[in-house]
């Protein structure tokens, strides 16, 4: 009984709300998409890089006369990087901003906390970045453009047996972190699979800050490579030990890598190493160099791979407002799965089953103390 | 074998660090019957002060051009951060400490915790919680003995601390200094008869100690590459069963405890496993604790009635 009575209240008030949205904006010539980003706190500059490459893909999609014939408003709430924040700047950019699709959040955390607020109301939403594969678990209307956590793994395994042919690697992961057991799981898996051996599993816990004793036990075993799927502050030490013990085999890794700090503490110990990332700066398709340079030319400096994906979701998320030719929630939910060979500056997007996209990773070469483009592998 | 020989060597660097911390556990509960366990944050702090001493003296740009750090700045900045640590650990024994001299034993213990979460805390917000890259203060030169890697790093810290070692050797055995810390440690009421002051010798022992755990805070940074605020905790909880180990109060076994625990978390780390290194430090010492609570030099003395 009680639940009925909720529901009917909730009925009535959808009702109520859908009746004032007529009434307010019927007849606007506006489409409002909603971004919840930490805009301040810890991870501000995650959140702000990406609203800044959002904006981009509106503004030009814009200039070329909008969707549907209307134009594009991006409305961007600050979630400050925390869930219960995430999950009122959700409801606030359905019920007061009158969102007709969500762009959102970057930490796999808060996108959990919007996503279901959002499956709740049955808005589409896009997350740009959440690489966790639990976000799209939480409805039909949640999808991505980045790969998840597992595919990395993967990705490197493919890489260093095919490009870099390589036949013994030893694994030093992290075990106080699940995306580094989750990447060397992944990476053991698909290389034993491809005919590698994994010659020797070592570990380390996030904090820990003396690696001499496993780099010299790698070092005393016959592996040619070594995958580290840690974060940077630790790599770049274990980059530096090796470099002392004069190990000089090449360290391979994933996305955590992906910070300035590294090259801060690793320095050229690091050269010669490659990871995995969603976007290559210098990557050579037309459609990412245009990106870039219109990137660097807006805002002064070159985007990170956070920002490429923002770009790509937004991007993703116009064209099926396109292909849908409406902005009702269930049409643009269809019009997303069925999102086919979409060209993006982090390469192509097919959205599968699990409404997870089908992509290629790109892998990173580090050479003077920068990371370069080196190959692009697919799934 | 010779991948025995590096983890041995390896095992020996770390070890002589924390023997260095474990001085001052060992010279400060000598004295006062008081584990400061804010002597791993007067560590961390020395380590600090090493790197903005670095930075300040334009390490970066020496670095980047190529060129080595003069030796002599080198010690400069071991100095300088000797004594800030110094200056520190003075500090907290006369704020938190000296006020509690005749409160019951468990007090300052408490008052020692709360020193050391507040110093970490206030290194959180004024360092940043970021890991930070230690400056090379020494140009790393790597020499090869049939596959056994030593370089000048490894070789200068533990010079450095077998030096530091044996001067501490010498202050407290052949200086009046010395007599009065030992005169202090032995009985202070009658050490103040004899007209020592305890205060000041107190005061002393803490400076030294703090300036020994600096020069391994800045030992620490060059071996280990990285340094951030939370560093002591851990490393001064070994270094305080190293101190157990040798036996707590007793100088030489401070020194030994150290390498001692630093050779087993290379080994463990090496041949049986790196999740177990932390696991089997801390089994040390609850075993020293049940089977030679004096720890290996300790000698037990009988209590008089």
């Amino acid at each position: 009984m009680r639940t009925n009575r909720r529901s009917w209240l909730a009925i009535a008030a959808l009702l109520a709300l859908s009746g004032v949205s007529s009434c307010k904006k019927g007849k606007s010539d506006e489409i409002v998409i909603g971004h919840y980003a930490s805009m301040s706190g810890n991870t501000a500059h995650y959140g702000q890089d990406t609203d800044k490459a959002i904006r981009m893909a509106v503004d030009e999609v814009n200039a070329g006369g909008g969707v549907l014939g209307k134009q594009v408003k991006v409305v961007t709430l600050d979630t400050r990087g925390d869930s219960a924040e995430a999950a009122n700047a959700v409801t606030r950019l359905i019920d007061v901003e009158k969102s007709v699709a969500l762009l959102g959040e970057v930490a796999s955390s808060l996108s959990l906390s919007g996503g279901r607020v959002a499956q709740r109301r049955k808005v589409p939403m896009v997350t740009p970045s959440s690489t966790n594969p639990k976000v799209t678990e939480v409805g039909d209307h949640i999808f991505r453009v980045c790969f998840l956590d597992p595919f990395q793994g993967k990705v490197m395994a493919k890489f260093a047996r095919e490009n870099l042919k390589l036949e013994r690697v030893a694994i030093l992961k992290d075990v106080k972190n699940d995306y580094s057991i989750g990447l060397a799981e992944a990476f053991k898996g698909s290389f034993s699979a491809l005919g590698g051996k994994i010659v020797m599993e070592q570990s380390y816990g996030q904090g820990d800050t003396d690696f001499s004793a496993q780099v010299t036990a790698i070092k005393n075993s016959d592996a040619q490579a070594i995958f580290v799927p840690g974060y940077y502050a630790e790599v770049g030490a274990i980059a530096r030990t090796a470099q002392r013990l004069d190990v000089k085999l090449p360290l391979l890794g994933g996305d955590g890598w992906d910070a300035p700090d590294l090259f801060k503490i690793g320095g050229d110990a690091l050269n010669g190493s490659y990871y995995s990332n969603h976007f290559a700066p210098d990557a050579a398709t037309p459609k990412a160099k245009k990106f870039v340079a219109d990137f660097k030319a807006k805002h002064g400096a070159e985007p990170t791979g956070l920002g490429a994906l923002g770009y790509d979701a937004a991007a993703v998320l116009l064209d099926a407002i396109k292909r849908a030719g409406k902005t009702d929630g269930d049409a643009l939910r269809d019009a997303l799965a069925a999102t086919k060979d979409f060209e993006g500056v982090t390469g192509s997007i097919t959205i599968d089953s699990a409404r997870n996209p089908e992509k290629s990773a790109v892998v990173l070469e580090i050479k003077d103390g920068r990371a370069k483009y080196a190959a692009t592998v697919n799934p | 074998m010779s991948q025995f020989i590096q983890q041995v060597i390896n095992g020996l660097s770390l070890g002589s660090i924390y023997a260095l911390i474990a001085l001052g556990y060992t010279m400060v509960y000598g004295v006062l019957k008081l584990i400061n366990f804010a002597h791993s944050e007067v560590f961390m702090v020395g380590a600090y002060s090493g790197f903005y001493a670095a930075t300040f003296l334009g390490i970066d740009a020496l670095d980047q051009s190529g060129q080595s750090f003069p030796l002599y700045l080198a010690l400069v900045v071991l100095i300088v951060a000797m004594l800030v640590s110094a200056t520190l650990g003075m500090t907290i024994e006369r704020l938190a400490y000296r006020p509690l001299r005749n409160a019951p034993r468990l007090t300052p213990l408490i008052t020692a915790i709360g020193m050391s979460l507040l110093l970490q805390n206030l290194g959180m917000l004024i360092f940043t919680p970021n890991p930070r890259r230690y400056p090379p203060i020494l140009r790393e030169v790597r020499f090869d003995f049939g596959g056994v890697i030593v370089t000048n790093i490894k070789l200068t810290i533990f010079a450095v601390a077998m030096a530091l070692m044996v001067g501490l050797w010498f202050l407290v055995n052949r200086t009046w200094t010395g007599r009065a810390m030992r005169a202090v440690s032995m009985n202070l009421d009658a050490a103040r008869l004899m007209g020592i002051d305890p205060d000041r010798t107190i005061g002393k022992t803490f400076a030294i100690g703090s300036a020994l755990a600096a020069a391994g805070g800045i030992l620490f940074g060059l071996d280990q590459i990285t340094i951030n605020p939370t560093m002591g905790t851990l490393t001064g909880l070994k270094a305080f069963v190293a101190a157990v180990l040798g036996g707590i109060g007793n100088i030489p076994g401070a020194a030994l405890g150290g390498l001692l625990i630093g050779l087993s978390e290379q080994l463990v780390a090496g041949y049986i496993s790196p999740d177990y290194r932390d696991a089997i430090t801390f089994l040390i010492l609850i075993v020293i604790l049940i089977l030679r609570p004096e720890g290996i030099l300790g000698v037990v003395r009988q209590e008089k009635v």
